[in-house]
């Protein structure tokens, strides 16, 4: 590293009245092994409303362990993860409202319909009946699936599906949307087409994104980025601050670097 | 939900907690959505009805010359194997009915269904209460399916009795639907469930009241009977006879209460994600 001061989160810090102080996801010291496995080492980093934040590491690096452990799937070990303010262990209904997730494995219900789908996950969410109807099949139109609505899931295209699901996780209408490797085996077109649509959900709606990938080209500069690498935070910030720091053109090299130096101490920048 | 404390009250969106009516759709669509699964796998439907109904025609057509049933509480006269055995047979449906529904909760964790679920904000114990009631009222669509037919075969108890065997099949029906899902906590993948088959399945169905009247048993061997007195499903079987004939077994309706209040808190406590699946290591895809 060549700045002396610690990369720090560029949006969260700025000053703002009070919603905007809050992020709307807070990763406070996290730590999980698996037995011996040590899978996080004092993760913490934030996600700030209405930003998109990649989550860039690559496989094993620990995302889908955090993932498990924002959604609940596992109990926290160590540390402290809050949602919009609301600790996921202390108050995890108040959090998960807040939250939609996509995950990287499939979780639709083949051979169910489209709707019957999106209509299953609003009760969860307890949402009435006639509600979640009037969502779900906006929610379709959004997506461009309004006629296949009827059709079984298993019907669709991969890029379909996970249309569908980044549609299900919108239908509670959470502030902060997870997505954990959301384009693995998509063609490019359908990737593309994921991207911007999650894109504009920042824009449009100030949803915050935290958006998991090993795929450098799936960010810009203008985004937040976390380098995780061996379960460790290696940078963290706004894509062009952790690129002068890392004193690289690109995120690809800014990547090798940063986990170069981290295997191979002295080397780097 | 726990009390608000010094961080919460910082939070951007105010707790507001859950209403009766959002408790209440979050049940309607998980009974929902397993009453339309169970339409959509008609096989399991199929062998859900032939299973019994081949004990029924063919085993107790075969044993009815071999035993004899003497008059024994709740039947007032003699009656054939088959009357004995049929609630045996209600029973081994719940039985199946909930170790299949703890195997649809290994595949769907395989699959990640499972995750949809435990994400909905609504508090876990009640997401895994949901799926079990769920699973009771897929397994009573089938014993009612079975009894009909079985009327057919004079397995005909007093009108009433249909009515007041309801509570006892929803109650045994939850017991084996929380032991499945105990057990399916513990199942890591797929391939262990034919283990289940042979070491809960088949054990408790056959040392059991299910098959033969437990003083028979007794004559045989006196720990087998003993065994059997301890098996839950006895008590199951047992429950669901008397309410056949419209009578309480007290005894049985207690160890089917108790079992069933244990078996629920054993297998939320083993999903509560700082305790059972936890220790687990990674489900599904690690990165």
């Amino acid at each position: 590293m060549t700045t002396p001061a610690p990369i720090t989160e560029s949006r969260v810090t700025a000053p703002a009245s009070d919603a905007a102080a809050v992020a709307a996801l807070s990763i406070d010291g996290v730590s999980h092994s698996y037995g011996a496995r040590r899978a996080l080492m004092d993760v913490s980093f934030n996600v700030a409303p209405a930003s998109f934040t990649a989550l860039l590491g690559l496989n094993g690096a620990g995302k889908s362990t955090l993932f498990s452990l924002i959604t609940r799937l596992f109990g926290i070990q160590s540390g402290r993860v809050s949602i919009f303010g609301h600790d996921i262990s202390r108050a995890p209904g108040e959090a998960l409202r807040l939250l939609g997730v996509v995950f990287q494995q499939r979780t639709l219900d083949l051979d169910l319909s489209l709707t019957q789908n999106l209509l299953y996950h609003a009760a969860l969410h307890g949402i009435g009946r006639r509600e979640a109807a009037a969502r779900a099949a906006e929610l379709l139109g959004r997506i461009g699936l309004t006629d296949r609505a009827a059709s079984k899931v298993r019907d669709l295209s991969g890029g379909q599906m996970r249309r569908l699901e980044i549609a299900r996780a919108l239908l509670h209408r959470p502030r902060l949307l997870l997505l954990d490797e959301p384009t693995v085996g998509l063609d490019v077109k359908a990737r593309a087409d994921i991207i911007s649509h999650v894109r504009q959900l920042v824009s449009e709606q100030g949803i915050g994104v935290l958006w998991a990938t090993h795929l450098f080209d799936e960010i810009t500069a203008s985004d937040d980025l976390v380098v995780l690498h061996q379960g460790k935070v290696l940078a963290k910030g706004a894509v062009a601050r952790v690129l002068s720091e890392a004193g690289a053109q690109d995120v690809n090299s800014a990547f090798m670097r940063l986990t170069g130096a981290q295997t191979m101490p002295g080397g780097g920048a | 939900m726990s009390s608000i404390t010094a961080q919460d009250s910082r939070a951007h969106h105010a707790p507001r907690g859950f209403s009766l009516s959002e408790y209440m759709t979050c049940l309607a669509g998980i009974v929902w959505r397993e009453g339309l699964r169970f339409l959509h796998q008609r096989e399991r439907f199929v062998s859900a009805l032939v299973r019994p109904l081949v004990w029924l025609f063919i085993f107790a057509a075969g044993f009815r010359q071999v035993l004899g049933i003497s008059i024994i509480p709740p039947y007032e006269t003699y009656i054939l194997y088959e009357v004995y055995i049929a609630p045996g047979l209600m029973a081994m449906i719940q039985l199946f009915n909930g170790m299949q529904s703890s195997l649809s909760m290994v595949y769907d964790r395989e699959m990640g269904n499972m995750r949809t679920l435990l994400v909905s904000p609504l508090p876990r114990w009640f997401l895994l209460f949901c799926k079990l009631l769920a699973g009771t009222a897929v397994s009573l669509l089938q014993v009612y399916a079975f009894l009909l037919i079985a009327w057919f075969w004079d397995i005909s108890p007093p009108p009433f009795g249909y009515l007041t065997v309801l509570p006892a099949l929803i109650l045994s029906g939850l017991m084996l639907g929380s032991l499945g899902m105990l057990i399916s906590s513990g199942i890591k993948q797929l391939e262990n469930f034919a283990g289940v088959m042979n070491f809960v399945i088949f054990p408790m169905f056959f040392a059991s009241s299910a098959l033969y009247p437990l003083w028979r048993v007794q004559e045989g061997s006196p720990y087998l009977y003993y065994l059997c007195q301890a098996n839950p499903f006895t008590h199951a079987v047992e429950l669901i006879r008397f309410a056949f004939y419209g009578q309480v077994n007290w005894i049985s309706l207690a160890v089917v209460a108790t079992c069933t209040i244990v078996f629920m808190i054993g297998a939320i406590y083993a999903y509560d994600p700082s305790r059972g699946l936890a220790r687990r290591g990674p489900a599904g895809g690690e990165g």
